[in-house]
């Protein structure tokens, strides 16, 4: 009889001891799934990032690699600390006096806007298009707006060069229909960036404009045309608001990228366009200078991140208040 | 004075040769491809009227709505709305609305926006909205959810932000797609009734596309019945129950006895229909069905009384055995397998909670009817 009482009044409390432990545990499971992606951004984003930022604020150097070494122990404690006061931000200071960094920036993020819009205008009614079709054939569209990713990237920029130089074959077509009389100019200008920016960019616009148009109830419109809305507005006021996310989301994935891009502008806007990809190209390679092209990535990092979380920062909200 | 079934209101202008209609089809086809949704249908609806198109689902009464709607244009015939034709005139220039299946509530959009969007298409002055808003939340019983947006409701409030938004405008028609399909039993009996108060308090002409027969039943002043696309019935809820058109709609509605046979004899007062199985059937209301013809005797089960004796004064008796008893709590329903083979449904109100001629399955019972209790059909 006290056997059976001891024994029923340890076993809660055993239970009660192991439990906690094994919630911890399965806390511990719980935290690790989510360590992965934040590990994976530390070693292939922050570490990268962090070894950048201490090439901006160190000196050029005749040596391989070309600048004072990011971290070096040969100098013991003392030493180690001592790299640290060497550390200046005459880059950053010297980008602010050549105006061509600043140039470079302004133009880069006028001409990614610029393209984005186009992008919008072009691949708005392509995925509406898409969404509007068929279910049958809508897988058919959706790979034929993936199929140019088959073929490398590089290789169909270089295209664009055989269709926009002036003897290339757009000229020959707009020559021999008689539209014009004159080659076009197009290639190793700004309308070239233009096109190859938004000839290479469209799927990354149309995709996510597509997931949201797509998911639209049509009985929407329906409802609108019902309650007096004519078709265009009806677009305005009820298919476009709904597909603003797809449309943020489209415009970010081509602004981002198209602001550093660097073989567009180079393959097809020729030497006097200025964009910043291009300048980072030319301190690395040409210039050699580590450094100042390593402050030049910082810079071009921030002024991507700063509308990218207000961007956030605004959804984050909105989802607060229920959308 | 006899009438079939109870008369919910004084209200009936397709019985006036002088009314004039608000609402025409006439003769309207309407083909997708090959297929053909609506068959060269004429029907009438009249001002005020609460109908219902009532029907199995690819029947094409979405497709009557739709059209009158303007979403579908018919491939052959006219629709005319107060004597106007409609043809051509697209959804946005047309006096009706709709209350959607899926009630396509604009979810950007607060509950108030919502009720308010078709006033601002006709460029309402602002005060005269927010009044006209007020109002319709008020009716709907949705004052305290005008700032909420439609995924911040549960279904039912959702249902009423429908037709606040589509009664709005005051419609010369209000169109209803379904308007009870999404909601559960018990939300869908109390907004019946409140649909029918609102239809009366507004004044508007409601038809009401429905499979729910009960719900066409117990809100509509006429029912029309389709199938593949062609008018079975137009007719009152009674008229549709206690005297169907054809076979279809004494199927479609309600549970029902069929007795397949032949007129036997006719005189002045009676008939006698000789069932195809053996039994001898006397009825008052044959119609037009003359000696000889092919009819079909149908019956409702609640006409039918059971006892476990033949009854001495009944006119029309069949014997036979209790093979199912299903107990639903307000009633019972007996299935009896007469001695001809043919099987029977007869249902009894519990009216006492005691029964006092109990039966049981394999009793020996005699089903038992009056000679007007059922119809004759002979379509």
């Amino acid at each position: 009889m006290s056997n059976a009482t001891a024994a029923a009044a340890t076993s809660p409390s055993a239970d009660a001891a192991q439990s906690p432990l094994a919630r911890l545990g399965a806390a511990f499971v719980g935290r690790l799934v989510i360590i992965i992606p934040y590990l994976w951004l530390l070693f292939f984003f922050l570490i990268p990032f962090i070894i950048v930022f201490k090439i901006s604020l160190s000196q050029t150097a005749i040596a391989m690699p070309p600048y004072t070494p990011v971290l070096d122990f040969s100098g013991g404690i003392s030493g180690f600390f001592d790299q640290f006061k060497q550390l200046s931000i005459d880059n950053y200071t010297w980008l602010t006096e050549d105006a061509l960094y600043f140039n470079a920036y302004v133009t880069s993020v006028i001409i990614a806007a610029i393209s984005t819009l186009l992008t919008l205008l072009v691949g708005y009614p392509i995925a509406y298009g898409m969404s509007r079709a068929p279910a049958t054939i809508r897988p058919t569209l959706l790979m034929l707006v993936i199929l140019p990713f088959w073929t490398s990237f590089l290789i169909r920029v270089y295209a664009w060069i055989g269709i926009l130089k002036p003897e290339g074959l757009l000229n020959q077509l707009l020559l021999a229909t008689g539209v014009i009389s004159q080659p076009l100019i197009i290639l190793n200008t700004y309308t070239a960036i233009f096109i190859g920016i938004v000839y290479s960019y469209l799927p990354f616009m149309v995709l996510p404009l597509y997931s949201s148009l797509e998911k639209m109830d049509y009985s929407l419109i329906e409802a609108a045309k019902d309650l007096g809305c004519p078709p265009t507005s009806a677009f305005w006021k009820i298919t476009f608001p709904l597909s603003l996310p797809g449309v943020i989301a489209g415009c970010l994935l081509v602004f981002i990228p198209a602001v550093g891009e660097f073989v567009i502008p180079d393959l097809l806007g020729g030497s006097q366009t200025l964009m910043i990809g291009k300048t980072l190209w030319n301190e690395f390679f040409a210039n050699r200078d580590w450094p100042v092209s390593s402050a030049v990535a910082v810079i071009l990092l921030l002024l991507l991140i700063v509308p990218i979380m207000l961007f956030q920062q605004a959804q984050a909200r909105a989802q607060e208040q229920g959308k | 004075m006899k009438s079939l079934g109870s008369i919910r209101r004084d209200f009936a202008p397709w019985n006036d040769p002088n009314a004039k209609p608000y609402i025409q089809f006439d003769n309207v086809t309407k083909k997708f491809g090959d297929f053909t949704a609506v068959n060269n249908l004429s029907l009438t609806i009249f001002e005020r009227e609460f109908f219902a198109l009532l029907g199995a689902s690819g029947c094409g009464k979405s497709t009557l709505l739709r059209m009158l709607a303007g979403f579908e244009e018919p491939t052959a015939g006219r629709i005319l709305l107060d004597g106007q034709d409609l043809r051509g005139i697209p959804p946005y220039h047309r006096p009706v609305n709709m209350m959607f299946q899926s009630y396509a509530l604009f979810p950007h959009m607060t509950v108030e926006n919502n009720i308010a969007f078709g006033l601002k298409q006709d460029g309402m002055p602002k005060p005269e909205i927010a009044a006209r808003v007020a109002e319709m939340l008020k009716l709907v019983k949705l004052e305290q959810f005008a700032k909420r947006k439609p995924h911040q409701l549960s279904g039912g409030q959702r249902q009423r932000v429908a037709l606040a938004r589509s009664v709005a405008k005051r419609p010369k028609v209000l169109l209803l797609d379904e308007p009870l399909g999404a909601l559960d039993k018990k939300l869908r009996e109390e907004t019946q009734f409140e649909l029918m108060d609102l239809q009366q308090k507004l004044g508007l002409t409601f038809v009401v596309v429905t499979h729910d027969q009960e719900e066409a039943m117990t809100m509509a002043d006429r029912i029309a019945i389709l199938d593949k696309g062609e008018v079975m019935q137009v007719a009152t809820p009674p008229e549709v129950y206690e005297a169907p058109a054809s076979r279809f709609v004494a199927h479609f509605v309600g549970n029902v006895n069929m007795f397949e046979g032949k007129v036997a004899e006719r005189t002045a007062q009676t008939t006698r229909i000789a069932g195809a199985t053996g039994a001898q059937i006397v009825v008052e209301n044959a119609g037009d069905a003359a000696a000889g013809a092919d009819i079909v005797f149908a019956i409702r089960p609640e006409k039918i009384r059971i006892s476990s004796r033949k009854p001495a004064d009944a006119v029309n008796a069949l014997e036979g055995e209790v093979y199912d008893i299903a107990y639903l709590g307000d009633m019972t329903v007996y299935h009896v397998r007469l001695d001809d083979g043919q099987m029977v449904r007869a249902s009894t109100m519990n009216a006492a909670r005691v029964t006092e001629d109990p039966l049981s399955w394999n009793d020996r019972a005699w089903v038992s009817f009056r000679s007007d209790a059922g119809v004759v059909l002979t379509r």
